[in-house]
């Protein structure tokens, strides 16, 4: 025990001593928290659409007004046929047709019955589908306006008609922070322990210092667990200066404990950390390193549900995606920073973060070998 | 104090052979010297013996222990410096010494007598970084560190290699009073006039060892009388040199060319042949041999 103590207290005088490193450190992950959350934006805007309006009508006039004051188009061109639009499209100036045809309000008033030609540049999926379902949702809305006026009250009690009032638990208003921001904290926790945790080894053993070490008497336990502790701690104090910045810059503050929180942090850390350094084990230079944490960061950010849904993904994606730390970590932060669930809630995600974390970190002790 | 019985180390699942059947024992408080050039396995054995490399087969013991299964007890007798520099170099002079000193739970005052006298060189700058040092610097620090827990066996890997001439005479003279203290030290140089300075040396190329004795043992082995020429123009003399039919060797060495002679053909002999070939201002003489010269010739035998 009294070496680690000696260990620690090298690790920690390196440390401090690499000033660059120690602001890069705190400053990026800021900086990155603070700018990311704005740019990586679900909700679309400004989605450019051009209008064909065959008929010219009242009604038509409405329709177009009713769309266009929702927000989330911009009317880029007002066309006069079809080809004129897709022309638009070919010149990626819309994303957007809609065409009213000719006699729409005529059609709709005699006989009840009326189609909208609507399409949609299908080259970005996510902004083509939020796009096309505003679109519908706004013409939905606009149908039920018109046959209000146009067909007597009486017809309409009619029809059964479904009316949907959604309520959005956790999250009223979808703020979308609330659901990005914990996200982003996560990755920028989970880039940094890995690179931090990987290089620092493999960093003794490209300069050599390593060889001195293993000639020591040093327990490989100890020597792991002074590479380790130093890291936990600087992880701790960059995630809570994270919640910090999300606060005041996003007014995100956890509605569950801090509590839960830090212990969930603490079980993350420890699988991450331990992953961090099983990779380390496993190279001889940096560039190796940095070889593979750049591949394995790659695929635990796009496969951590922060992008995508995790519920969506494919049976042999869920698993891979079970077995690594991070998507536990953002669910666990999710349910805590929006639901406020307890420990015992978050349980499954807790023992699954620590036992990965004792595969990682059991593998990587056994890997590293003080002789060759 | 150290005995090494049939070690064979090969890398690349043995395409390479680094340390090829080779034995030798080392006593307590000698100063044991491994010459030879690079690649010659002298850094294979150095870290099979200091418990960092497993060797193929073979066994060594080292102060009693076994390399492989006692490694934990040697580990806590041996102090090994790397022929690369491999302390920290972010840490200061001080800092280091000190690290080396509680990894091995003691301290800088407890063994402060062995280190004293290296010490004090590098101890008016022990708040520098250790990357800042000069070479020489680096190698006396690192010297400190592999000696701070009192070793019983100080093994050196090329301490000497990129050192310059004075630091390289200082460095040996510290080697010398360090013996003196009982400890057993085994060094490894590629440079041959170091080798007189060892009690011992063990010659070695290609992962063989082709000579182990004293260094004067082995210069008495040269059997043949060894010449030095001299003159204006070396690389002509040293062709015409080599296509006379008496040599049996000639070597540029230094400023001057080595030879010897087959048979007993003698100096007079090769004064005629040069001279009939037009060779003006060619200075012969006898000289003794040196370790390069022995391990030429034993280069040569094998």
């Amino acid at each position: 025990m009294r070496s680690l103590y000696f260990l620690l207290e090298k690790e920690f005088k390196q440390m401090f001593r690499s000033k660059g490193l120690l602001r890069t450190l705190f400053i990026a992950p800021v900086i990155q928290l603070i700018l990311m959350p704005m740019a990586a934006n679900y909700s679309v805007k400004n989605i450019s659409l051009a209008i064909v309006d065959h008929d010219h009508s009242s009604v038509s006039q409405k329709l177009i007004s009713k769309v266009t004051a929702s927000g989330h188009f911009q009317l880029v061109a007002y066309c006069n046929n079809n080809n004129e639009a897709l022309e638009l499209i070919e010149h990626d100036k819309a994303d957007l047709i809609l065409e009213i045809p000719n006699k729409f309000e005529q059609n709709l008033v005699r006989e009840n019955v009326q189609k909208l030609n609507v399409q949609i540049n299908a080259i970005e999926g996510v902004k083509a589908g939020l796009g096309g379902g505003y679109l519908a949702s706004i013409i939905g809305d606009f149908n039920t306006e018109a046959r209000i006026r146009t067909v007597q009250p009486a017809h309409i009690q009619q029809g059964a008609a479904i009316s949907i009032m959604p309520v959005n638990w956790y999250n009223q208003f979808l703020n979308y922070y609330l659901f990005i921001v914990p996200g982003i904290l996560v990755n920028l926790i989970t880039g940094i322990g890995i690179m931090q945790a990987a290089f620092n080894l493999v960093k003794e053993k490209e300069i050599g210092t390593i060889e001195q070490i293993n000639v020591t008497p040093i327990k490989k336990q100890y020597f792991i667990l002074g590479k380790l502790l130093p890291f936990y701690a600087l992880s701790i104090i960059i995630f809570t200066v994270g919640l910090l910045v999300s606060y005041v810059f996003y007014n995100v503050f956890p509605v569950g404990s801090f509590g839960t929180m830090y212990v969930s942090l603490f079980a993350y850390l420890f699988a991450l950390l331990g992953f961090g350094l099983l990779l380390s084990t496993y190279s001889e230079t940096q560039q190796q390193t940095m070889s593979l944490a750049f591949f394995f960061l790659n695929v635990l950010n796009m496969m951590s549900g922060l992008f995508t849904s995790i519920d969506s993904m494919p049976q042999w994606a869920k698993v891979v995606t079970g077995c690594f730390p991070v998507s536990h970590f953002i669910q666990t932060m999710r349910m805590i920073m929006l639901k406020g669930s307890t420990l015992s809630d978050v349980s499954f995600h807790l023992w699954a973060m620590v036992g990965i974390g004792i595969v990682f970190n059991g593998w990587a002790v056994l890997n590293y070998r003080k002789r060759s | 104090m150290i005995k090494v019985s049939n070690i064979v180390k090969t890398y690349n699942k043995g395409s390479v052979q680094a340390v090829n059947d080779i034995s030798f024992e080392v006593k307590r408080g000698e100063l044991f010297g491994l010459i030879g050039p690079d690649g010659a396995g002298k850094s294979s054995i150095f870290r099979i013996l200091t418990t960092l490399l497993l060797a193929d087969s073979g066994t060594a013991t080292v102060n009693g222990f076994d390399v492989v299964n006692q490694f934990q007890s040697i580990r806590n007798c041996i102090g090994y410096m790397p022929g690369r520099f491999s302390l920290y170099q972010d840490l200061t002079i001080e800092e280091n010494l000190e690290f080396f000193a509680t990894v091995f739970d003691t301290t800088i005052e407890e063994n402060y007598d062995l280190i004293r006298d290296i010490y004090v060189q590098i101890e008016p700058f022990k708040d520098r970084r250790a990357g800042k040092l000069s070479g020489g610097m680096k190698q006396k620090l690192a010297l400190c560190c592999a000696l701070i827990h009192k070793p019983e066996v100080l093994f050196l890997d090329e301490p000497t290699t990129g050192v310059d001439v004075v630091s390289r005479r200082e460095f040996w003279e510290m080697l010398k009073k360090l013996k003196q203290q009982g400890l057993t030290i085994v060094v490894s140089t590629p440079y041959m006039d170091e080798a007189s300075l060892c009690d011992r040396i063990a010659l070695m190329q290609g992962g063989h060892i082709l000579s182990i004795d004293t260094p004067q043992n082995i210069i008495a082995s040269y059997q043949k009388t060894l010449y030095a020429v001299a003159a204006p123009n070396m690389y002509k003399v040293l062709t015409a040199m080599r296509s006379y039919e008496q040599t049996e060797s000639c070597f540029a060495f230094g400023d001057c060319l080595h030879l010897t002679l087959k048979g007993d053909s003698t100096i007079d002999d090769v004064s005629k042949y040069i001279t009939a070939l037009n060779f003006t201002d060619v200075q012969i003489q006898e000289i003794v041999p040196d370790i390069e010269d022995c391990f030429i010739k034993l280069l040569k035998e094998n």
